[in-house]
């Protein structure tokens, strides 16, 4: 971090002509930088799949049919007539990114539909899933660090290992647990399926527990490090209790790489995602991509991992953009 | 962790305390060496000693054979006879969890290694190279960041199709660029650090350089985060192998036990739940010595 370096606001820091003009320009910088990112991860999308080995109208055709043989120029020539897998390389990434511009993914190969089409309908029960999973994280990780950092000593040893442990924790081995626990031997929530609320108890602890570890390992160091800080002293000495100095004081500044960490956990979590909707038979795009990549249906398995791309990107823009606004010494850097 | 097994410098005993890098140190000497090491550190070599006689000569940990089939067995709870549990065909699961760990164990191996060779080719190339280069290989490794290793290694099983090979290069791929931008950092801080400044003056060779300086100052944070790496790697394995994409499941692979298990989740839960504590155990184990490793390398910088 280097929130540091700007503790002492000396007279040096207000070097910029306009600080709102240099803050257009960063944030500028920043979204440009993002597309960046993102068009690169659809080109690197688009070569994997007309790279791909073996001829790709053959594949197609194979797999409408389910049969395995080579085909004869006539079979193929509607299909490559189509898909326009004759048209040269450039050309075809012309019309790869012009057709992304437009929210066009392709075809899938297996369902007939447009990639779009088969992402919409099951994308909703995954988006939920995801952040009910942050929320969950966050709630976990800001109730554990307040109750146990700087205890007594083996309170907050053990509760450091504790975040260690969950942070180790596979999703599918947590996912099964909470499975067996919960819903097959007490019964308390539904074993599969649904799209109530119930259902997303066990799926979002399942993702929300191991991000927790991790969120709780990094809030506790900066919450560790904040209780020694001049502000905390200054607010006891006004004689805050000490519950109050830690909601009050020290969580503000201690949430901040947990933000940053947030960001980084949105393309984990969507895969985690599809680990739990899988456990759990719950509909969302984890199905979908399972059985896309089972059946080889690669424009809908590019398509999944260029949304996630996309929301990944876009995610820690916007936690970039937030820092500013959460942490007012940012604002010059 | 470590803090509840603090102890300060034994008391002195009759004879002087040797210390921790003395050649000639006496037995009891290497003992009380080793009480200083943290027991969270001691019990993961332990985990890990067990998994590599497991891997190495899984014979001796077990009498059984992991593909006997005994139907009149079949689908038994841990028990006195069958550790572990028995599956659909009544093998036993502990036979089994120990026969797979050497592939399960090579795979993370190999994937680790394959993500290290690429981040030290990466890293040394953005650390070392020309500005465009190390832009270049920021830039990437950036998108590279946007797709998570699952997904990834997804694609890649949708190109090649579910194999050990498969797994081992799309878990090497997806993890790579995280140890690449480590290795950058670790190169570029080596790489103005006072005494490759004091090298250079005394007129050694580039090349030299690279060999006796940065290379090993720059490798060196390797060992923890290798130890690290293998547990994470398996982790990563075996969630693919769980959705059904990694080795197939006759075999008894840890991930591919996950796999054929997961039909029986509702009347047989310890065909999931024991695989996955093998392969916690494991991740647990090495990312444990893996920061011991690290906190004690760091120690001994000056």
């Amino acid at each position: 971090m280097t929130t540091t370096l700007h503790d002492d606001a000396g007279p040096d820091t207000v070097r910029a002509p306009s600080p709102v003009a240099a803050r257009l320009h960063r944030t500028g910088v920043r979204v440009l930088s993002a597309l960046g990112v993102i068009w690169a991860a659809a080109t690197f999308t688009f070569f994997i799949q007309a790279l791909l080995p073996g001829d790709r109208a053959t594949l197609l055709l194979n797999q409408l049919t389910g049969q395995i043989q080579e085909r004869t120029a006539g079979e193929l020539a509607p299909i490559n007539a189509r898909y326009g897998f004759d048209d040269p390389l450039l050309v075809q990434y012309a019309d790869f990114i012009t057709g992304l511009l437009r929210g066009n993914l392709g075809m899938s190969y297996q369902l007939y539909k447009p990639v779009t089409e088969v992402i919409g309908d099951q994308v909703l029960p995954t988006i939920a899933l995801t952040f009910s999973a942050l929320a969950v994280a966050w709630v976990i990780a800001v109730v554990f660090t307040v109750a146990t950092v700087k205890r007594v000593p083996w309170l907050s040893s053990l509760a450091s290992a504790i975040e260690a442990f969950a942070a180790g924790l596979p999703q599918y081995w947590l996912g099964v647990i909470l499975l067996v626990v919960f819903a097959l031997g007490l019964g308390a929530f539904p074993v599969v399926g649904g799209t109530g609320l119930a259902s997303l108890v066990l799926p979002a602890l399942t993702l929300g527990i191991p991000l927790a570890g991790f969120l709780g390992q990094t809030i506790r160091s900066e919450f560790d490090a904040a209780l020694d800080q001049p502000f905390t002293l200054t607010a006891r000495m006004r004689g805050m209790g000490d519950t109050q100095v830690r909601l009050r004081h020290v969580l503000r500044h201690s949430v901040l790489p947990g933000i940053t960490l947030s960001g980084w956990a949105m393309g984990a979590l969507f895969s985690g995602a599809v680990i739990a909707e899988n456990i759990f038979s719950r509909p969302g795009l984890g199905k979908v991509l399972v059985t896309a990549v089972n059946s080889r249906d690669l424009p809908v398995v590019c398509g999944v991992v260029i949304l996630v791309a996309v929301i990944y990107v876009v995610a820690n823009l916007l936690v970039d953009l937030a820092y500013t606004l959460i942490d007012p010494r940012m604002k010059t850097a | 962790m470590s803090t509840t097994t603090f102890l300060p410098p034994t008391a002195p005993s009759t004879s002087p305390m040797p210390s921790l890098h003395d050649g000639g140190a006496s037995f009891a000497g290497r003992l009380s060496a080793l009480r200083r090491v943290p027991v969270g550190a001691l019990v993961s070599a332990a985990v890990v000693l067990f998994f590599v006689v497991a891997a190495l000569a899984p014979r001796w940990l077990t009498g059984g054979d992991p593909f006997a089939i005994d139907l009149s067995a079949a689908l038994q709870g841990p028990s006195a006879q069958h550790w572990l549990g028995t599956d659909q065909s009544g093998r036993d699961l502990y036979t089994r969890v120990v026969y797979g760990t050497r592939e399960s164990l090579l795979i993370g191996l190999g994937a680790t290694a394959l993500a290290v060779g690429i981040a030290v080719v990466l890293g040394l190339a953005s650390g070392l190279g020309a500005r465009w280069v190390d832009g270049l290989v920021t830039r990437g490794l950036e998108v590279l960041f946007a797709f998570p290793v699952l997904l990834l290694a997804m694609l890649f099983v949708t190109i090649y199709g579910p194999s050990v090979t498969t797994q081992v290069i799309a878990v090497g791929l997806g993890t790579a660029p995280g140890y690449a931008r480590m290795i950058r950092g670790q190169v570029l801080s080596v790489r103005t650090s006072g005494y490759v400044e004091a090298a250079h003056a005394l007129g050694h060779s580039r090349a030299r350089i690279l060999r006796r300086h940065l290379l090993p100052n720059a490798t060196r944070p390797l060992v923890a985060v290798v130890t690290l790496g293998v547990g994470q790697s398996i982790v990563w394995a075996s969630g693919l192998a769980f959705l059904g994409l990694g080795v197939a499941p006759p075999s008894p692979e840890w991930g591919a036990l996950l796999d054929a298990g997961r039909l029986f989740i509702t009347h047989a839960w310890w065909l999931e739940v024991m695989p996955g504590l093998a392969i916690v155990a494991l991740a647990l184990a090495s990312t444990t010595l893996g920061r011991f490793i690290q906190s004690n390398l760091e120690g001994a910088r000056p």
